[in-house]
């Protein structure tokens, strides 16, 4: 289990190194005003205001944010500490919201057919469009701002939860469904004793993926609305500084990345906990 | 008189009754089976063999006819719990402890944790698994999860057990060893049994009466007694009853085919 762990985050140091090799590479051989392919202008300006030297950006952490400000790395780890939170409960709550259509769903047939056309659909709505929507009337409410941002993420969330719900809880053997019939046991005692823990399987790979959506919603949101604090709002704040600290920018970045790790680290916890007293399977 | 554990009186079982999929899986079954019996019904695959099983568990309802179970109602039986269940897949819980999956319906009889603890304990002993009780039924041999299975249906000491080919994912060694202790559990636990198989040495090692059922539609053709004497064990498999028994069978088995062409040339 260690072993595996040293092994793994030595994995990872090695990618991390052949990616800052590589960005290195580029800005070696690239071309500083940008270049065409077959007439395709893909090919990025490697130039150090858009591609700034790797250990530029390591720099630059160490550096204070603006004048008498404290230093970089402390300012983006408070914004991305402020913008886990939100995409934790915004998972937290787009679970229960996931499961609980899910189960619906499976309940009553009528139920699938009614809502899983409304769930698809809700994925493809702009969301950097509804979140000012949403702020408006969330403000009537007077929810706290936050709360709202975090809802944002559970919007995203939900989605592959009770996708994967719906098929987790019809995921249990016949024979332990016929079992089950055979104790005259009630849909509820069913679902709770049998349907529930066998769909564990499938809820932690639709948590995996509604970790990074949570995240991705809240920065959406923290950036189309406004809200500052986070790490969203600093991504803006630090892009709008490119031409005199190019680097700035890409603490962001690295920040919003971290703390994406940092939620998917979370659910992967919560999977050992679930999951360590069922059959060793490779699971993703 | 004693009253029959299983009473089935002119059951007809039809699936998608008047649609293009329409199927009579039995019909008119008449099938009394005492308690203390041990019962086998045998036949190919569609003689309707494992239907029956569920008129009898009450997960099918006839579309014609009753059934009644210790005397009441199949509905009532099940609400009861008068019966256990045992299938081909053990459908033993993951997540719960061997333990755990023994108490499973005593947890649904609302039995407190005490007296659950008292009978699984007992139950694994009935089993010779004591050993394994905190282990996950994943990390037990096949054979064992079916022990645990059986168990399991013996947990709250109903008087009938329904087995659905229960040993049949087993190999040929195991299997016979699991035949004799089924035999030894139920005789220690005064059970009536009701024994889906298509194995002939298997109904016949096992039963005092071999229910023999022929396919399109499901219907009793034939009806096996077999005396091999109470204490069975792998001499009685070299016995010369058991093989005329054997015998007996098979040829139950291939009238009801041949019954089976007839009535398909009548059809034409």
């Amino acid at each position: 289990m260690i072993r595996q762990a040293a092994r793994r985050s030595s994995l990872f140091v090695v990618a991390l190194a052949a990616v800052a090799a590589t960005w290195e590479l580029y800005k070696v051989v690239g071309p500083e005003t940008g270049g065409e392919v077959f007439g395709w202008a893909i090919l990025p300006k490697s130039n150090d205001r858009v591609m700034p030297h790797t250990w530029e950006m390591i720099a630059e952490f160490f550096d204070s944010e603006t004048r008498g400000t404290p230093l970089v790395w402390q300012a983006v780890l408070g914004y991305a500490w402020f913008t886990f939170r939100l995409a934790l409960f915004g998972l937290f709550v787009g679970t229960v919201v996931g499961v609980g259509l899910a189960i619906l769903m499976a309940r009553f047939r009528v139920m699938e057919r009614g809502l899983l056309p409304y769930v698809i659909a809700s994925q493809t709505v702009p969301l950097i469009a509804l979140a000012p929507q949403i702020a408006t009337i969330a403000g009537n409410w007077g929810l706290p701002r936050w709360a709202w941002v975090s809802i944002l993420g559970a919007f995203l969330a939900f989605f592959p939860i009770s996708i994967a719900m719906l098929k987790g809880l019809s995921s249990a053997p016949d024979a332990a469904v016929e079992l089950m019939d055979s104790y005259a046991a009630s849909w509820w005692t069913t679902l709770v004793k049998l349907r529930l823990p066998a769909s564990m399987g499938y809820l932690v790979p639709g948590m995996k993926l509604a970790a990074t959506a949570s995240v991705i919603g809240v920065i959406v949101s923290e950036i189309s609305t406004g809200l500052a604090g986070g790490i969203g709002r600093a991504t803006l704040q630090y892009a709008a500084k490119a031409t005199s600290e190019p680097a700035q920018v890409y603490t962001a970045l690295i920040g919003a990345g971290a703390l994406g790790l940092l939620l998917y680290g979370f659910v992967v916890a919560m999977e050992f906990a679930l999951m360590r007293n069922r059959p060793q399977e490779a699971t993703g | 008189m004693t009253e029959h554990a299983v009473a089935i009186n002119g059951a007809s079982m039809v699936f998608n009754p008047g649609s293009v999929g329409q199927l009579e899986a039995l019909r008119d079954i008449d099938l009394d089976i005492a308690a203390g019996d041990f019962v086998s019904l045998i036949g190919p695959s569609g003689c309707g063999k494992s239907t029956l099983l569920r008129l009898i568990a009450n997960l099918l309802a006839p579309t014609a006819g009753d059934v009644l179970v210790n005397g009441k109602s199949a509905a009532q039986a099940r609400v009861d719990q008068d019966y256990g269940m045992a299938f081909q897949q053990s459908g033993l819980f993951d997540w719960r402890s061997v333990r755990k999956n023994i108490e499973l319906p005593l947890e649904l009889k609302g039995w407190d944790k005490k007296r659950r603890a008292e009978r699984s304990a007992e139950m694994l002993e009935l089993v010779q698994l004591s050993e394994f009780g905190d282990h996950r039924p994943w990390e037990l041999s096949g054979g064992m999860q079916q022990r645990i299975a059986i168990a399991r249906a013996l947990a709250s000491h109903p008087p009938l057990l329904l087995m659905d080919e229960p040993f049949g994912a087993l190999d040929e060694m195991t299997r016979e060893h699991m035949q004799s202790e089924l035999l030894r559990i139920c005789a220690a636990a005064d059970t009536t049994v009701v024994f889906v198989t298509h194995s002939i040495p298997e109904a016949v090692y096992l039963s005092n009466r071999v229910v023999v059922m022929s396919p399109r539609p499901g219907q009793i053709t034939d009806v096996v007694d077999v005396d091999l004497g109470v204490a069975r064990d792998d001499d009685t498999r070299e016995d010369e009853t058991f093989y005329k028994k054997i015998t007996e069978v098979r040829e139950a088995l291939r009238g009801a085919e041949l019954g089976e062409t007839v009535r398909r040339v009548d059809d034409r």
